[in-house]
């Protein structure tokens, strides 16, 4: 049917509607669930008995999940803020300048963003355990894994992140908006700070939120990064789960899955924020302005 | 008074991109308080040259000097020229009135003089009540009048202007030309403008340099281009014209390529090849041997007629050449149509020689 719509009522509107019904169950039946089972007063999850708040309390009683939420939030931080300066200068050099091995920066710096997980943690793991080794060797520093190596690994894949969203938005800027600032006798940080800043910005921000809840969100690469006594929450979970599951996880899932949400919609936002005829949404790939030069 | 010095001095300037020589020694000096057009086809070299004198392009051998300065190798915010960009490059985030202000917020002016500077630009070009309104609140037009306060704002020594009126619908575009005639005498700056709009550059302009594949082809009064063009490219590229190919076969005489010997003054050394320009307003259409006896002429046959409102254009063919004859529609007058014998004659001196 092209450009038709169903009639109210006819089998295809039903057919139509009922499949948008499935799939929305699908996705937030698990949801909804979760959400449920975290106030239910019994050790099964899964088992409804009654009504309570004591997964919640015992979540805020929980010094270890306390400790971990803390890691987490710091690490999210320091991460995203670290990232995001990273990240746009160098969507700036690659958006901006033309120089030797551009293309292989360029194709690198998307690496984190295709490999597996699991690649990069194990990779991430070598890395620190080799240099935490020669740290030792050559400087006598005695280092362990644990929040700063995490936060390393958090930035190692963020700044990916960060840069390709910013990347999108400064493609889409107008180049000749810079000229014209130098023209009007802007030197080049001038240029920047007044023009270049306040139009990447919403870029910026939003990439700001993509990485920070990226952070919070990551297990498989903090679990490798990660030492002991020093863990985030996401991982903590995890551990737990495998000693038994309670409904404190559902709590403790609630309570992470509301941060994230509130997360995500703040990245849609700023993305949408003050776009204009320059804007882009979050999913278009950069343009690449000259192929052909290296 | 005008300076003696002359604005802007382009001395054997050249700019390579890459194996790409867009700008190929090119001399010109453009005289303090002048309207200077620089005019060619898309790729000629034209944007590149005020781009150079901008300071967004750096030459790469040659030297450019404003009012005596040597600027070759100074960014564009040391220079003392400010550019109205194509698409006028108006800040979005800011309102009409701090795009106005930046130039001169970045110089670091008082806040006290801003205020006063900013005011008189944007009465100057006319756009009082439209302080507050966001570039895309503003039409074509107007965007096109605050890109003007903002760069003249600053006093600029040279206003740069690349293609001002390009992006206007037609209308729009004429009254523009007027003002910004008006505009430049009262405010006495030297503009350069680029264009690729013979008609706009003929109008506006005090001096036009003509450009093609890089280089300056011809520098001169609107009148000198049109009536002596340096070289085919040019008597092509200004205006219509007639350019019927021949050879000089002696002094004042080019035997065209179809055997027809006519008057022609040139400096040109017989056997050069050549074309000789002639204007359809020149021409003039008579009966079969019709033509006043000091004039050129030649005998052929009217092919089409086009009719363009306030002018006809009629299509005279004689031996495989033809001559467009262009005369003003007024009433009276016998009718010439397709098919008719007729002479067509014109002034010995209208004819310009040129040469590829």
């Amino acid at each position: 049917m092209i450009g038709g719509t169903a009639r109210p009522g006819s089998v295809t509107a039903w057919a139509l509607s009922g499949t948008a019904w499935v799939v929305y169950a699908f996705f937030y039946a698990p949801i909804v669930l979760l959400v449920v089972f975290s106030f239910s007063d019994d050790r099964n999850v899964g088992r409804w008995g009654g009504f309570t708040l004591s997964w919640y309390e015992q979540f805020i009683d929980h010094s270890q999940l306390q400790n971990s939420l803390w890691v987490s939030i710091r690490v999210a931080l320091l991460s995203t803020a670290i990232s995001v300066v990273l990240g746009t200068l160098a969507a700036l050099a690659l958006e901006r300048f033309r120089f030797r091995g551009q293309r292989v920066f360029d194709a690198l710096l998307y690496l984190p963003i295709i490999i597996p997980d699991v690649t990069m943690a194990v990779m991430m793991l070598l890395f620190f355990s080799e240099g935490i080794r020669i740290a030792e060797l050559l400087f006598g520093l005695d280092l362990t894994k644990g929040f700063t190596t995490i936060t390393i690994s958090h930035i190692a894949f963020n700044i990916s992140f960060v840069s390709v969203v910013v990347r999108a938005r400064l493609s889409g800027m107008n180049e000749q908006l810079e000229e014209a600032a130098l023209d009007l006798y802007a030197n080049r940080w001038r240029s920047f700070r007044y023009v270049t800043l306040p139009q990447i910005a919403p870029g910026i921000a939003g990439g700001a939120l993509l990485a920070l809840t990226l952070s919070l969100d990551d297990v498989v690469v903090t679990q490798f990064a990660s030492g002991p006594g020093s863990t985030t929450l996401p991982v903590f979970v995890f551990g737990m789960i495998r000693r038994g599951v309670t409904p404190l996880i559902n709590a403790v899932s609630v309570v992470m899955l509301a941060a994230s949400i509130v997360l995500v919609i703040l990245s849609l936002v700023t993305q949408r924020l003050r776009t204009g005829e320059t804007g882009r949404s979050l999913g278009d790939r950069p343009r690449r302005r000259s192929d052909s030069s290296v | 008074m005008p300076s003696a010095v002359p604005a802007v001095g382009l001395h054997r300037i050249t700019k390579r991109f890459g194996d790409v020589v867009a700008v190929d020694t090119v001399d010109l000096e453009i005289a303090d308080g002048e309207f200077f057009a620089l005019l060619g086809p898309s790729g000629c070299g034209k944007t590149t040259t005020l781009r150079l004198i901008a300071g967004l392009e750096f030459p790469t051998t040659g030297r450019l000097r404003i009012f005596g300065d040597e600027v070759g190798t100074l960014p564009p915010n040391r220079r003392p020229v400010n550019t109205v960009f194509q698409n006028y490059a108006l800040f979005p985030h800011m309102t009409a009135e701090e795009n106005v202000a930046f130039g001169l917020r970045m110089r670091k002016v008082s806040k006290a003089e801003i205020e006063p500077r900013v005011r008189d630009a944007i009465a100057l070009v006319h756009m009082e009540g439209m302080e507050q309104r966001r570039p895309d609140q503003l039409s074509g037009g107007q965007q096109q009048r605050v890109a003007l306060a903002r760069a003249l704002v600053n006093s600029p020594k040279v206003l740069l202007l690349d293609e001002p009126l390009g992006a206007l619908d037609l209308k729009l575009r004429e009254a523009m030309q007027l003002e910004l005639k008006a505009l430049q005498r009262e405010v006495g700056i030297t503009f350069v403008f680029v264009t690729h709009d013979q008609g706009e550059a003929l109008a506006m302009s005090d001096r036009i340099g003509v450009m093609d594949g890089g280089r300056l082809l011809q520098v001169g009064t609107p009148e000198e281009i049109y009536a002596r063009p340096a070289n085919r490219f040019v008597a092509d590229f200004i205006g219509h014209a007639n350019l019927l190919d021949g050879m000089v076969t002696g002094p004042d005489q080019v035997t065209l390529t179809n055997g027809i010997t006519i008057a022609a003054p040139s400096n040109i050394q017989p056997g050069g090849h050549v074309a000789v320009t002639l204007r359809p307003e020149q021409a003039l259409l008579h009966p079969w041997g019709g033509a006043p006896e000091h004039h050129t002429s030649v005998d052929g046959q009217v092919e089409q007629v086009t009719y363009l409102g306030n002018a006809l254009i009629y299509r005279v063919s004689f031996q495989w050449m033809h001559i467009d004859v262009r005369s003003e529609n007024r009433p009276g007058g016998d009718p010439v149509s397709a098919g008719d014998e007729v002479t067509v004659s014109w002034e010995p001196s209208s004819v310009a020689v040129v040469q590829d």
